[in-house]
Order: C-alpha cells, then structure tokens, then sequence
C-alpha cells in the first residue's frame, strides 16, 4: 500500500515500530543522536491517546517508563551513552522487579561526551553488564530501517514475554540516516500483549510466582490486587526477603528464564554460509558494509558469508559456534575496540580463527575498511 | 473502615528503632486516608530508599518501594500513565533532597497531582547516622565527627520556590495536625508537600545528646509555632508549623488531557 511507505530516519522508524507495537508511554530527556524520537513521540503519542512527558534527566526518565508500565502502559525511553549511563540504576531495578519496558541506545562516539554525532558501538558491553550485580538482559540492533521497525516490535514483545526491560541498541548512522520503510499492515508482525493475571479479586495473588512455563502474570496498579514492589530481594508477594533459599531462587529465575531461552530470544540473519570459507560477522550500521563486502566478493567467486546479529544479549553462542565450525577465518565487524569480537571467540572453537575489522575514529566503517582486513588473512599484503 | 484496615498487619511490629518518629507519621497519614474514604485500589504509595521507604511496606495498598531519591520519577510515571490514582509518596530528607533534589523540584514545579511527604529526621539513618543536606550547621554525626559545616536548607522554602502549589509544615509531636495537613495535601489538586519534622532518637539524639525520643518530641513542641504567631514575632528562632501555601494552578496531567484533545483535533 502506498500509504504505507516511508522515507524517514532511523529513529523515526524505531518509533513507527514502537507504536506498531503498543508504546502508549515515552518519558525521556533530550540527548544526540536520539532526539528525533522523543521530539516525535511528543507529536505522536497524544494523537493516539497516549502521554509524553520530558523528563529532568535520564535517571527520571527510565525511572517514570517503570512507574508507568507497572500500571499497564507500554512503556519506552530512548537516549544515547552518556544518558543510557545514568539509567543503569533504573535498568537494574527493572531487571530485579521484572517490569516490562524498552530502552532504545542510540550510540555515539564515546567515552563520556565522546562523538556526539558520530556513529559507534561501543556500548555492546555496557548493555550486558551496565547496572551492578548478577543478572542477565536482552538486548537487540538492526542494520536497516525495516529491521530497526521489525526489532523494536521484537524488543516490545520479548519484554512482556519475558518481564524485562529490553534494550535497542541503535547506532547514530542508523539513528539519522534516511531509507526507505514500508510500515507493516496490523497483524503482519506479531503483537504481544501483556499476559495478565486470570486470579480474581479476593483471592491470593504472587506477582512473583513464575508459572510452570516461567512466565508471570501481571496484575496492573489500580487494579484489584495490591502487592509491593521493590527492588530488595523479595518473596513471591513481592516483600523483602534475605531468606538465602529465595534470594537463591530468586537470581536463578532472573537469569534461568532468559539464558534458558536463547533459542527463543536470538533473531539473526546469514547470507551464503554453505560453502563460506570466510564468514564477516557483524550487526547495526556496520553490517551493511559488511554486507556490501559479502555482495561484492561473491560476485568475483569468493567464498565469503555472512552472519548479521540481531540479539546481542543473550549472546548466540551456539548458533555462531555451529555456523562457523568450517569456516577458516572468522572476521568480526563493528565499531568499537572489540566487543562483540571476544564473545564471537569465546563462542568459536579454535578462536585464533577469530580477527577483527574495526574502526574507533568515528568515522563510519567502509567496504574498504574490511576488505583490508581480508586482504592481510589472505596473504595478500595490506 | 478502621486504620487497622489499611496496614498490612503480619509486618507487625515495623522495623523502626523505639522512639523513631516514623510510625506517627504513618499513624497520621493512615488516619487522613481513613477520615477521606478512600478505597486501598485507588491509592498507590511509592517510596524511596532509606527508613522513611519502609512506611510502603507496611501499607496495604499498591505499593512501589524504588531506588534512593527517585521515588518522585516513578510516582510521576505512574500518575501521568493513569490519573485517576491517587499517588502518595513518602520521603526521607536525604532522599528527598539531597540524591533526589534534583526530581523533588521538577516535580513541584510541573505540579502533578500527588502528594509528598518529607519525614525529616535531619540525618540517614539507616545507614548509619550521617549528616544530611537538613542536619545543619554545627551538628554531630558519624560523617561530621567534628562538627557539621554544611549548610542546609529549608524545604518550605524550597518546595515554595520550586513551584509546589501546597507546601505545609508540621511534627511527629502533633500528630492531629499531621492528619488534618495530610487529608488536605491529598485533597488539594496539584503537587502538595509536607514537611513532618520527626525524631531520631538512635542517631541524631544520641549523637547530639538531645536526651530520649520523648525528650525530642518536647523539643518539636517547644521549638515551633503555628505560622504567623505572636510567640514567632517574640522569637524569629520558631520553626513555624502549618500550611504555607495553598493555591490553584494549571495541574499537569490535566493540561495533558488537554493537549490530547488539542493533537487529536488536529489530527482529524
């Protein structure tokens, strides 16, 4: 349909997704390269019925999406690194409370104030391990407009799927680069909503008791159960507890119920793995140079494949060691010093396979740039 | 309903040291909930973190016990995500003012409909006995062993400032003025505070030899006023006690109701 094609940025396209995806909530702060999103949604969202609030830093705004969804709002903030560094407390906290919501990193060059227009991935492993304490969390990229539409549809579900903020790791290429997007009709992606508890009221509700499957039903504030929510350990009512057999119980279900499902979390894509001898490895805006590379040497009959990630965390493991058992040389795009490399040799048997073809002048990655690369693993001079 | 009726009662006896003023101030402020009528499904409390935080627990309503000083961040989530609630949210003086002063202002001053409470003991108490932004000069804590030489501040004042559109004042020594204040901070529309000056025997007493907790409440009776006294003229040094300021403004989430009519007109 006509109507339906858009020629727009990156973060607009995260937003169109958002939407598609039920966000009836943003609360944010503004930060380059993510604006563009919440100067949207503040357009958007009241058309909808829903609400937009600008909050007085990123540390409220995470915390307001949480207060929020717990009321049954679908629930999103967006930012960029030095903002996504003060929301790690508030991360943690969904993570341990089990709130749904979505936090979309738009990276830039950093540390700190770092590149604030340029593009980097430097923020992989602060996505992992940013807020204190063990825990595990989900979190997604894309590469191309669609997909950043499709994955922030995805990152809505897997947080309701498996109450957890979610993250959406985009990139500032991604974030202000316009293409094409065709908006899917309702229905064609997958919505999930939010699994809500069928306890009546006046019977004993445990907001805290996963099912048999390990998911929990939710019951909205306002509603007719009241329960506590903290972000102490806490018992299946949800009050605090330092009892050591719940606490234990506790850090294995917040990390079981994602790390236990990675077959169902981790969305990626390949291209020509059959016969590759070489596979890129790469995700976000460093993908479609990659991507490029991959197209251009298969048509010269070289033996190259690729894979794209889509799920950062949790980390597909075994999908990369599988895909790359016969290939001779792994080569890991992106934008950092090496991030996602060192999980893809953690990954990998005989990881000195492994090498890497980065960039981290804030420059955007080129053709040239990994072609480099597979010029020296094939001996043939730089 | 009685008050019994809005606690959870198997978290009883609270965690609270003996002496501490905090348990007045959940008595008065169940005691405003109960003279209002209102329903336990349509209250939510949400608290920070620190002595003061743990008044959510004991309540048996929808609860929200956060992270230090962002109780106001959340409490503004869950109001403007769904107005109808009635959203109440106790503070400590450090956790209100000191990690979350920067939220405590930006919340009075977009003036949502909720209500805060400031139990001020004027040090933290669970971690110790620190001083806090409300301690003052020349106190003694375990971070001021000499001393304080910090400043404070007064948080009428600031609450005034900031934009707040209901800011009163009163102690765990008057518990009566603390239901009375509270029933009207929840009655007002837009963002009311309360100051309640309460007592810590086991910190701040003890590190400012100020006797007993009884000693402490004679004190808040001695040492405050209601506003615009002649006792105040008399003695400037008066802490004044009631209700500062009063007044009706735009309330935030109303002007948003109102800017979805205005987008959706547009829209049409």
């Amino acid at each position: 349909m006509q109507d339906n094609v858009r020629f727009i940025q990156g973060n607009e396209a995260c937003m169109e997704g958002a939407l598609y995806a039920g966000l009836n909530f943003f609360a944010g702060y503004p930060i380059t390269p993510s604006s563009e999103i919440a100067e949207n949604l503040s357009f958007r969202l009241p058309r909808l019925g829903g609400k937009f609030i600008q909050m007085e830093d990123e540390i409220a705004s995470i915390c307001a999406i949480i207060g929020a969804s717990l009321t049954g709002s679908k629930a999103m903030t967006a930012t960029s690194g030095p903002g996504f560094s003060l929301m790690q407390e508030g991360l943690g906290y969904a993570v341990m409370a089990e709130i749904p919501c979505v936090i979309v990193n738009v990276m830039r060059g950093g540390p700190s104030t770092g590149l604030p227009t340029s593009g980097g991935q430097g923020d992989v492993m602060q996505a992992r391990w940013g807020t204190h304490g063990d825990h595990s969390i989900i979190a997604v990229t894309a590469s191309n407009h669609q997909d950043v539409f499709k994955m922030t549809v995805e990152a809505f579900n897997l947080a309701e799927t498996y109450r957890t903020p979610v993250i959406l790791l985009l990139d500032e290429t991604i974030g202000h680069m316009r293409e094409r997007l065709e908006i899917p009709e309702p229905g064609e992606i997958q919505v999930v909503q939010r699994l809500r508890t069928s306890v009546q009221g006046g019977v004993d509700y445990h907001p805290y008791l996963p099912r048999e499957d390990g998911r929990l039903p939710m019951s909205d504030f306002g509603g007719v159960h009241r329960y506590n929510v903290t972000g102490l350990y806490h018992d299946m009512w949800g009050f605090p507890t330092s009892s050591p057999e719940i606490v234990h119980g506790l850090i294995r279900h917040l990390v079981d119920k994602i790390e236990n499902n990675v077959g169902d979390i981790v969305r990626y894509k390949e291209f020509y793995l059959d016969d590759a001898d070489t596979i890129l490895i790469s995700y976000g805006s460093a993908a479609r140079s990659a991507r490029h590379v991959v197209k251009s040497l298969r048509a010269r009959n070289i033996r190259l494949g690729m894979i794209e990630l889509q799920t950062l965390w949790p980390f597909p493991y075994d999908m990369i060691r599988e895909k790359c058992k016969n290939a001779d040389h792994i080569v890991v795009v992106e934008m950092n010093i090496g991030q996602v490399v060192r999980m893809v040799k953690r990954a990998v048997d005989a990881p000195d396979r492994v090498v890497l073809a980065n960039r981290i002048d804030g420059r955007f990655i080129s053709d040239k740039d990994i072609k480099g690369i597979l010029r020296v693993i094939q001996g043939k001079g730089v | 309903m009685a008050v019994k009726d809005y606690i959870r009662e198997r978290f009883f006896p609270h965690m609270w040291c003996a002496g501490c003023g905090h348990g007045t101030v959940l008595n008065g402020m169940l005691q405003a909930i109960e003279a209002l009528g209102l329903s336990k499904n349509e209250i939510v409390m949400v608290s920070g973190i620190g002595c003061s935080s743990r008044i959510s627990g004991y309540v048996d309503f929808h609860t929200l016990h956060t992270i230090h000083g962002r109780a106001l961040a959340f409490a503004t989530g869950v109001k403007m995500s769904l107005p109808k609630l009635n959203v109440i949210v106790p503070m400590g003086d450090g956790d209100a003012l000191s990690i979350g002063g920067n939220h405590f202002i930006h919340a009075a001053r977009r003036n949502l409909d909720m209500t805060a409470l400031v139990m001020n003991n004027r040090i933290y108490g669970m971690t110790g006995g620190q001083f806090s932004p409300l301690s003052g000069l020349g106190v003694i804590a375990t971070t001021a062993p000499y001393s304080n030489i910090d400043h404070d501040f007064d948080v009428v004042e600031m609450a005034t400032a900031a934009g707040a559109t209901f800011v009163a004042r009163t102690t765990s020594y008057h518990v009566r003025q603390i239901k009375e204040i509270i029933k009207k901070a929840i009655l007002h529309k837009g963002f009311s505070v309360v100051e309640i000056l309460s007592q810590c025997p086991t910190y701040f007493g003890r590190k400012n030899k100020l006797g007993s907790a009884v000693d402490m409440m004679a004190a808040m009776k001695e040492n405050t006023t209601p506003i615009g006294s002649k006792a105040k003229k008399e003695n400037p040094d008066l802490i004044e006690r009631g209700i500062f300021v009063q007044k009706d403004l735009p309330v935030y989430n109303e002007e948003y109701d109102k800017i979805i009519k205005r987008a959706q007109a547009a829209g049409k």
